[in-house]
């Protein structure tokens, strides 16, 4: 790579971490907005026939319509969020199910070692399972109180805190166990299949 | 929101880079529906990892590139585009 | 194209308001290359960091002006390249460019048949490039421009779009869709398959329409001349933002 050109005064709409640069990994900078990124046109869905899947290597697979899942236990969320584009958000506020509780309703094959989160609109990631358990992970349908809106995902959205965002499937219908990693949307096409933003790993053999 | 065009004349720049010529008037076959568009017309999505020119009728994918430090890649699905080179794939 | 496609430090030799939000860069190139009207540069900027940004903008002027082009840019609210450009850039200031890269959306005197514009706030921008060039060249085709804009104040390019009326030909026709001055004759709406047809009327020749513009009134207009009998095939068109959904 050549080195860049220096533009004099530009710096771009970023924040001064301040007394937050410790929780911005390398690399990021600070926003204040919730910048809306999106790989296709934004899918409107109907909560009459919305459901979430747990499907693959599991005994029986699991599905919820919205009304069942919006009565699955519950919990508050609140998460700094790195994009892999270079924002980080810090304190985000989320309500949703974590990924512990809808694994609970199926029985996992031993081999299971990776996830697929697959959407509406034919997105999809991969994951490693240990990354979505023990309260990491959490399927989100509220954000700051409110229903979660179609640009951010609405009106359910996979959240992966610890992982770059997009990991964070937004409309997302479903879970895929698999004992392979399976590059998803952006992962087959450079993106790393981990993504920590801690470790900078956004692509793979870079 | 940004400035951002949002026709697959938005991935001209680094279309170019890839395929060392312009690419806009070329056209592109959509593999699901049949639907022809020069890939200048495509619909563009920039604001994400990478760039993503879609189906101006369906909205499948026909596109797909990402810029690494290292190099840009490319994902071709729709028909009639030439094969990118080695170096991008 | 060949070799048109590598970056470029662009020298900024003049600024121009043209209105309250929207502002024209002279930049003086060192690969200069002659462009084709509707084609575009990206910029990019860096910060001390390494943080880039970069963005697409239309090339405003013609090509006949040699070594340098003009961009002409709108400054979006919470944009982070266009309030660069518009706010803090002075003249002799240097960024990165590229181009000229297009060749769907562009039009020059090689192209047959008489020109109908479509613009829709700074989407005018590509098509100044195009009636500059038609000036320029001297080309006897005959054009007409419907502009959209939000209010008079709003109007890029006013003053030369009107010396081309007079003086070239051009069939100019403004619709303001949010306030009109007092006495305003003009249209106040939005376009509309009647408007569309009433400002392709008696244009002659085979009609190639240019639209340029957000992509809500870009869809209205293709659909709209594709109603009143302009083959798809001689329709382009451009979308400006925003993007995501």
């Amino acid at each position: 790579m050549p080195q860049p050109f220096i533009t004099r005064g530009f710096v771009g709409k970023r924040q001064d971490a301040g007394g937050a640069a410790g929780r911005i990994p390398p690399g990021q900078h600070l926003v204040k907005d919730f910048p809306v990124l999106s790989a296709g046109p934004t899918p409107r869905a109907d909560l009459r026939t919305w459901t979430f899947r747990i499907e693959g290597l599991v005994k029986e697979p699991a599905q919820w319509s919205w009304d069942e899942f919006r009565e699955l236990p519950a919990q508050d969320f609140t998460k700094d969020i790195s994009c892999v584009t270079k924002w980080t958000k810090l304190d985000t506020h989320w309500r949703g199910v974590s990924v512990d509780v809808l694994l609970e309703h199926v029985d996992l094959d031993r081999s299971a070692a990776f996830v697929t989160a697959f959407s509406d609109g034919g997105y999809t990631t991969n994951i490693p399972l240990p990354e979505l358990l023990n309260g990491q992970a959490f399927v989100a349908y509220e954000y700051d109180g409110k229903p979660l809106a179609p640009e951010h995902g609405g009106p359910a959205r996979l959240v992966v805190p610890q992982l770059y965002f997009w990991k964070s499937a937004k409309w997302v219908r479903g879970l895929r166990l698999m004992e392979r990693d399976q590059p998803g949307f952006w992962e087959s096409l450079g993106y790393n299949n981990h993504g920590d933003p801690w470790k900078e790993e956004r692509y793979s053999g870079d | 929101m940004d400035e951002l065009v949002l026709d697959g004349n938005a991935a001209a720049g680094a279309l170019a880079e890839i395929y060392g010529d312009d690419m806009t008037t070329v056209l592109a076959e959509c593999a699901s529906c049949g639907r022809v568009d020069p890939i200048g017309g495509l619909v563009a999505f920039v604001h994400a990892p990478g760039i993503v020119l879609r189906c101006t009728a369906c909205a499948t994918v026909m596109i797909r590139i990402v810029q690494t430090p290292s190099r840009t890649r490319i994902d071709v699905r729709a028909k009639r585009i030439p094969p990118p080179p080695e170096t991008a794939r | 194209m060949k070799g048109t496609i590598e970056w470029q430090i662009a020298t900024v030799t003049a600024l121009r308001d043209e209105t309250s939000e929207v502002k024209t860069l002279t930049l003086s190139l060192p690969n200069w290359t002659a462009h084709r009207p509707g084609q575009h540069y990206d910029v990019r900027l860096t910060a001390t960091d390494g943080y880039s940004a970069q963005r697409s903008y239309s090339v405003a002027s013609e090509p006949e002006r040699t070594g340098e082009i003009d961009l002409t840019v709108e400054r979006i609210g919470d944009g982070e390249v266009s309030p660069y450009l518009d706010d803090t850039v002075v003249v002799g200031d240097r960024f990165e460019v590229r181009g000229p890269i297009g060749g769907y959306f562009v039009w020059d005197r090689s192209i047959d048949g008489s020109l109908l514009l479509v613009a829709g706030g700074s989407g005018v921008v590509p098509l100044m490039a195009m009636l500059r060039h038609r000036a320029s060249a001297g080309v006897g085709t005959p054009a007409a421009l419907l502009y959209s804009a939000r209010t008079y104040d709003q109007i890029i390019y006013g003053a030369e779009l009107d010396m081309l009326r007079r003086s070239d030909g051009l069939r100019l026709t403004y619709t303001l869709t949010r306030a009109q001055p007092p006495g305003w004759k003009g249209y106040a709406r939005r376009i509309d398959d009647a408007m569309l047809r009433e400002v392709s009327a008696n244009l002659g020749g085979e009609v190639l329409a240019y639209v340029c513009g957000p992509t809500a009134l870009v869809e209205v207009v293709a659909d709209g001349l594709e109603r009143i009998g302009l083959p798809a095939e001689r329709i382009r068109t451009e979308r400006f933002g925003p993007s995501g959904t």
